[in-house]
């Protein structure tokens, strides 16, 4: 027989953007060691729709750690307590019979809260919008080996590109920025070389959409890394804060040249 | 009704260039006039989107999740089939084309193969140059593998998230149109009516899930990508949200549905581990090159630790059934002989609902032959996976596995265009039912997907736009009032019920009755006992459940109700053609048509058709249409991996 656990959960419920939210006391019993923190909430929802109260809203979707759906904050920690993992592979075993949970939306002033643990995530969508792609357009490209990319570029552009999206970074971070999560993705295509003919315009964009977003500024707490379920490095912050420098360089030299023309 | 495939005759290597010269243009200018409706954003729809945009149409895509990059496509862990030979190792166009025709046990249409099989090689480019971080080798070039027992090296794969990293590429094209204004994204929206004016698909109605809104939104054709519908077994590898509604939806307006009992059951899953469970988790089939499967011979050993029960107690079933391919039998043999073991009493791990359903996958002699440092780098990310979920150590437990669903090879007919039989509405990916026969290939749900959504569709519907008056109607028109009163009505039924059960307390009733009756293995009498089941199921459904909250507000109990309600439906339908369906092929196995050996067995002259459903009502039995299949190039053979 596998054990159970018994927990006290004090979720943040809130109707929607405009109401005032405010944690509530839950109890719930004989959850198993095997399920994960998800079929945990959903338990308690099962026992909260038989109670006649509206179930917790919770965003997920895949439960393999890989769409990016899923995040709250569990005790002060985005994503919970085990490192490297999203809060649908989160396992009940981690947690202890008697505990006491704080369950949180992620908190930023970017991320509105849509009801009880769901939040607003779009200006993440918005910063891949200003540039955050390479604009080949379909039918247009040459044979795929006609490109070389040095094996080293690949995995690196691979290990920024490993982002999910989710906002732990942001959640994480004491100024609510998102330097992590744009550093990955603009990282991830300045880092191979159809990525180059872009390169200037997509950091400067990037940039820009994410300070008009209201996320916070980047100041080294480095608590992003911490918290992000795939490990992105933070040199990619670094990279990000090199690129953007030369990108403001290189598009001053572009409009100097284009006065001296007209 | 007849069912006109529109496939092109003639050589089947020109056939689609052909089609191409063949089809209606848009004229640039002309294609800001029409509007097309993409649903879902996925490989198929998100890479429909993009190309529909970047050549000028305004798009209207919609999605359930908050944003478009969270598809489930973003799942798929293997890798991408192409054509590209660049391993040198024999492969070609014609064999994919023949490898997938076989692999679909000859149950899919030729023309429709042998055009996958062609634009393969464009998709790859496509992918590099949006920057898809594809595993390179030292040269810069790009690293191949051989996938899922294929004799070739044709797979394309970055790290286990080739899924990812390729959705990734679609979402970052639509995010610039999304940018540029071209394509009007719905995220958190979904569709549930499909609107149809004077035979032509003009639109959706789709809820805001946020807010509750529902509303109409027309254009001038309409195009499905929603994927597949493995969440009628409640337990599945696809995400919670993936469901049926949008294309069952199309099917009550009059899309048939096509060979709905082709479900594909992948081996090396994580077993259930209580009855709290929600989802499964799908390991790659790789480990099988290295682990060995197995059981106790004897049925009083299930529950002894496996380090207790010695070599002479162990029964490498695998290895003793198939000595060539052993453990490398395909899918669904080795997802059948599991069955098999813990039919007989022999499954391992914990008891649910009085059955222990698992098998041990087991490292131990890989880890004396190569060391415990080359399994830790071949399958460590896997390992760690498995220990995530499991809570077990596979370097020194026995890893168990059990098959689950894992893919819908049947979806909305369609014809060589891509067109369901209603005019103007278009089925991509996983959602149609077109290229895999009764079996899917590994590494080839990646390739369809990116083949309807860049390279075919846009033609087709170009073409179809090309011919077609434009939509005139309104939000007036009686079909799109009736279509909104149809939806209004249903909310409002849900929520008036207020009996006792929630919707997931139905989903998971009609998901082990389904995964019990017309999973793995199906009997006529199996099959009949569902459909006498089934319909109780919904009339319970219908009276006794229990939707809280309201239905302008973000309400996911109620986002479950109407989903399960199709659910309800769908599965009757599964049944039904298994039922009829006297014949195994692919992934649809009767115990009662099987050879001596136990492998599937077809029966070419009664069903080589595809199916395809007209839905009549509710409680009423829907009518069958046979689309024959005709194969010139690859002759029908029994297979066999003795």
């Amino acid at each position: 027989m596998s054990k159970t656990l018994n927990l006290v959960l004090h979720i943040w419920r809130q109707k929607n953007r405009d109401s005032r939210g405010g944690f509530v006391r839950y109890e719930i019993s004989d959850v198993s060691e095997h399920s994960s923190f998800l079929e945990m909430l959903d338990q308690l929802n099962e026992q909260l729709i038989a109670r006649g109260e509206e179930p917790v809203a919770f965003d997920h979707d895949c439960r393999e750690g890989i769409c990016g759906a899923c995040g709250m904050v569990i005790n002060g920690e985005p994503h919970g307590p085990q490192k490297l993992t999203t809060t649908c592979q989160l396992h009940m075993r981690k947690f202890k019979s008697g505990d006491e949970l704080y369950l949180e939306p992620f908190r930023a002033q970017a991320f509105p809260v849509i009801r009880d643990l769901i939040v607003d995530r779009a200006p993440l969508d918005r910063i891949v919008q200003a540039g955050g792609f390479i604009g080949a357009r379909t039918g247009s490209a040459p044979d795929a080996n006609s490109i070389l990319v040095p094996k080293e570029n690949a995995d690196r552009a691979m290990d920024a590109a490993a982002c999910i999206g989710c906002g732990a970074c942001v959640a994480a971070c004491p100024n609510a920025s998102a330097m992590l999560f744009t550093a990955a993705k603009a990282g991830h295509l300045n880092l191979l070389p159809q990525g180059q003919p872009e390169r200037t315009a997509r950091v400067l964009n990037m940039v820009s959409q994410m300070d008009s977003e209201g996320f916070g500024h980047c100041t080294n707490h480095f608590e992003c890394m911490e918290a992000c379920p795939k490990g992105i490095d933070v040199d990619f912050i670094a990279k990000l804060n090199r690129d953007y420098l030369r990108a403001n360089v290189e598009s001053r030299e572009v409009n100097s040249s284009d006065n001296s023309a007209g | 009704m007849e069912l006109k495939s529109q496939a092109p005759t003639g050589p089947i290597e020109t056939r689609w260039e052909r089609h191409r010269f063949n089809m209606k243009l848009v004229n640039p200018a002309n294609r800001r006039r029409h509007t097309v409706i993409v649903v879902g954003t996925g490989l198929a729809g998100g890479a429909l989107a993009a190309t529909l945009g970047e050549q000028g149409y305004n798009v209207k895509a919609f999605c359930y999740q908050d944003s478009p990059r969270r598809a489930h496509s973003i799942a798929a862990q293997g890798g991408i089939n192409a054509a590209k030979n660049y391993q040198n190792d024999g492969d070609s166009v014609y064999r994919l084309f023949y490898d997938t025709v076989k692999g679909g046990d000859f149950r899919a249409r030729e023309s429709n193969v042998y055009r996958l099989a062609e634009v393969s090689v464009n998709i790859i480019d496509q992918c590099v140059a949006q920057g898809v971080p594809f595993a390179r080798e030292y040269s810069g070039l790009l690293d191949n593998r051989s996938f899922g027992g294929a004799q070739v090296s044709r797979t394309f794969y970055a790290r286990g998230q080739t899924g990812q990293q390729l959705l990734l590429g679609a979402y970052q094209a639509l995010s610039k149109q999304i940018g540029r204004g071209q394509v009007q994204m719905f995220g958190r929206h979904e569709m549930l009516e499909l609107i149809v004016i004077d035979g032509r698909a003009r639109g959706i109605v789709a809820r805001n899930m946020e807010t509750g809104e529902i509303r109409a939104h027309l254009a001038d054709v309409v195009a499905l990508c929603t994927g597949g519908y493995g969440n009628v077994f409640f337990l599945s590898t696809n995400a919670k949200g993936c469901n049926v509604t949008a294309t069952w939806r199309a099917h009550r307006k009059g899309a048939l549905f096509a060979n709905p009992c082709y479900t594909q059951i992948h081996p090396t899953c994580i077993p259930v581990s209580g009855t709290s469970q929600s989802k499964l988790t799908l390991m790659s089939e790789s480990l099988r090159n290295d682990g060995r499967v197995w059981v106790p011979k004897n049925p009083a050993d299930v529950t002894k630790s496996p380090d207790q029960i010695p070599e002479s107690d162990r029964d490498y079933y695998l290895e003793r059934l198939y000595p060539s391919f052993g453990n490398l039998v395909p899918r669904d043999i080795a997802s059948r002989r599991a069955k098999d073991m813990c039919d007989e009493g022999r499954g391992v791990g914990p008891e649910v609902n009085g059955q222990r359903r698992g098998v041990y996958l087991d490292f131990k002699d890989a880890i004396q032959r190569m060391g415990k440092k080359a399994v830790e780098e071949k399958y460590g990310n896997l390992f760690e996976m498995y220990e995530r979920i499991a809570g077990e150590d596979p370097y020194k437990v026995p890893m168990r596995i059990y098959p689950a669903v894992h893919y819908t090879m049947g979806g909305l007919w369609v014809d060589y265009n891509l067109m369901s039989t209603i005019g103007g509405l278009f089925v991509g990916g996983e959602a149609n039912f077109s290229d895999h026969g009764a079996n899917r290939l590994g590494a080839s749900a990646l390739m369809q997907g990116l083949a309807d959504g860049y390279f075919i569709l846009p033609y087709t519907i170009a073409n179809y736009l090309a011919q077609t008056p434009r939509n005139t109607a309104d939000e007036g028109h009686p079909a799109v009032r009736e279509a909104l009163d149809a939806v209004r009505t249903r909310t409002e039924k849900f929520l008036s019920i207020r009996g006792k059960r929630s919707p997931d307390s139905f989903h998971r009733e009609l998901g082990q009755l389904m995964w019990e009756k017309c999973g793995m293995a199906r009997t006529k009498q199996g099959l009949e006992e569902a459909l006498a089941k089934i319909p109780a199921i919904r009339e319970e459904f219908w009276n006794n459940l229990n939707v809280l909250g309201g239905a302008s507000e973000l309400n996911v109990s109620l986002e479950k109700a109407g989903r399960v309600a199709d659910f309800l439906e769908l599965g009757e339908l599964m049944c039904r053609d298994a039922l009829v369906r006297e014949e195994s092929c692919g992934g649809h196995f009767r115990e009662e048509h099987q050879t001596p050996e136990g492998e599937a067995q077809r029966d070419d002259e009664n069903f080589s058709h595809v199916s395809a459903w007209e839905f009549t009502g509710t409680n009423s039995a829907p009518i069958l249409h046979k689309e024959q299949l005709e194969f010139e190039y690859v002759k029908p053979t029994q297979r066999s991996y003795k």
